[in-house]
């Protein structure tokens, strides 16, 4: 099993930029293509790489399948709470008019805000998948 | 209407995305692995993909990220629709071999045919022992 | 002209990998090609200034799903049994559908036209309307989050069922059938 050494330390240098890639990706898809789903795809595609070449339980070690399957519904629950506040703020479900004080300005907050929820739980429901994979035991 | 050689060429795109939905149908329909059959699921599902994208190109216009130096830009509603589409494809990729690893727990095989083969073998011996 | 011949030569290159995706018997192979069939299709959305949508295709379609897919292999199997039926009605089914699509394709547009219906009129109002709305320039962003931002949603909430689905799926016991091998591991 020496032969993967390479792997291992190449992963461990490359799995930051992977991460800082997928901020990126995320904060940065305003003005440059991107968004919460790629964001959270590349940031799902660190764990799943670190799981790959460290084994499972690693990775588990990192992101604790209980985190998983909280982090999921916690993603849903951003996007569609944002839609709530902007209806307690005066207006219709998810018009983000008034969550600035200038109307432009609310509506990217709101985008913002909506692009954090898509974020989570897309990584963490491409997680659970691969946890879910790889958890399973050969028949 | 197309007028032959030109028609082809400037219809090129369309008859490539109907030669790969088409492929995938055929995988789908004929093939009896289940593997296999998500796989060519996923052909058919990226041929809609690129049916949605492909009118969406203007010849010298530019990705739709506004910029005070160009003024053309592709359309952008096609991309989103299928920006979420392509996620949820692979959610729903995962929900189906999720259920083949499973129904190769049950069955110990993801070939249909085999499937079939052991649940009419069941039900006949349901049936006997049920008169 | 450049932009039309890139774009055909790797059309045609999609044509020949889905033939070999249709004709090997190799799940192994087949799982690989759909992984390069993906990546091929990310360069073309590239190519069609589709930028999102070729970042998203290159990470999901060419990265998480080949190991979905090769998860699922591991668990099954990696070789796919000799057909036992004939295709003849298959392929005569598909042969009458893409005979039917092809000349449903005959009244649209040529390749990279601007004058069709769909810039003129949805596409320029989002384009006109981006900035001015939500100060953001990429107007994909502005469309996925803001303008269809319900359809978003609900898109997320399907992702976030099949999550839960497979949870469902692999850790879930049937309260009906009796303790068997399988709900054993299943505890485990």
């Amino acid at each position: 099993m020496k032969l993967d050494l390479i792997l291992r330390v190449m992963t461990k240098f490359i799995l930051p930029y992977i991460l800082v890639f997928a901020l990126y990706v995320q904060f940065h898809g305003d003005f440059g293509p991107g968004g919460g789903f790629q964001a959270g795809v590349i940031a799902a595609c660190m764990i799943i790489l670190y799981g790959l070449i460290f084994g499972l339980p690693a990775a588990q070690a990192i992101v604790p399948q209980g985190l998983v399957e909280f982090l999921i519904p916690l993603g849903v629950l951003i996007y569609a709470g944002t839609g709530v506040v902007g209806m307690l703020l005066g207006g219709n479900y998810l018009e983000y008019t008034y969550l600035a004080h200038e109307p432009s300005h609310g509506h990217h907050l709101g985008i913002l805000f909506v692009e954090l929820g898509v974020l989570i739980t897309v990584a963490s429901t491409m997680v659970a998948f691969f946890f879910a994979f790889a958890g399973r035991k050969r028949t | 209407m197309i007028a032959g050689m030109e028609g082809l060429l400037t219809h090129y795109t369309y008859i490539v995305t109907i030669f790969l939905m088409v492929s995938g149908l055929f995988v789908v329909i004929a093939r009896g692995n289940m593997v296999k059959k998500l796989v060519g699921l996923g052909c058919f599902q990226t041929s809609v993909y690129l049916l949605y994208i492909g009118p969406a190109k203007i010849l010298g216009g530019t990705a739709p990220i506004l910029a005070p130096e160009y003024s053309v830009y592709s359309n952008p509603l096609p991309h989103v629709l299928i920006l979420t589409a392509i996620v949820v494809g692979v959610a729903t990729l995962a929900l189906g071999l999720a259920l083949t690893v499973r129904i190769n727990e049950a069955y110990g095989t993801i070939e249909e045919d085999e499937i079939f083969a052991r649940d009419m073998v069941e039900h006949a011996n349901s049936e006997e022992s049920a008169s | 002209m450049v932009i039309t011949l890139i774009n055909g030569v790797l059309l045609t290159l999609m044509a020949v990998v889905t033939i070999g995706i249709v004709r090997v018997r190799n799940l192994f192979a087949v799982v690989i090609l759909g992984s390069i069939y993906s990546f091929l299709m990310a360069s073309i959305f590239m190519v069609m200034d589709a930028v999102d949508v070729a970042m998203t295709e290159a990470s999901v379609g060419a990265g998480i799903s080949t190991v979905l897919m090769l998860a699922a292999l591991y668990l099954t199997k990696t070789e796919e049994a000799p057909p036992v039926h004939s295709v003849a009605l298959p392929l005569f089914v598909a042969l009458v559908t893409g005979a039917a699509l092809i000349y449903g394709t005959l009244d649209l547009p040529p390749f990279g036209t601007a004058d069709t219906v769909m810039h003129t009129h949805l596409g320029a109002k989002f384009l006109a309307d981006s900035i001015p709305d939500t100060t953001v320039p990429n107007v994909v962003t502005s469309i996925l989050a803001d303008y269809r931002g319900f359809d978003t949603l609900g898109e997320t909430t399907v992702i976030f069922t099949a999550g839960i689905g497979v949870l469902m799926i692999f850790k879930g016991r049937s309260k009906r059938r009796p303790e068997t091998e399988s709900n054993k591991s299943d505890a485990a």
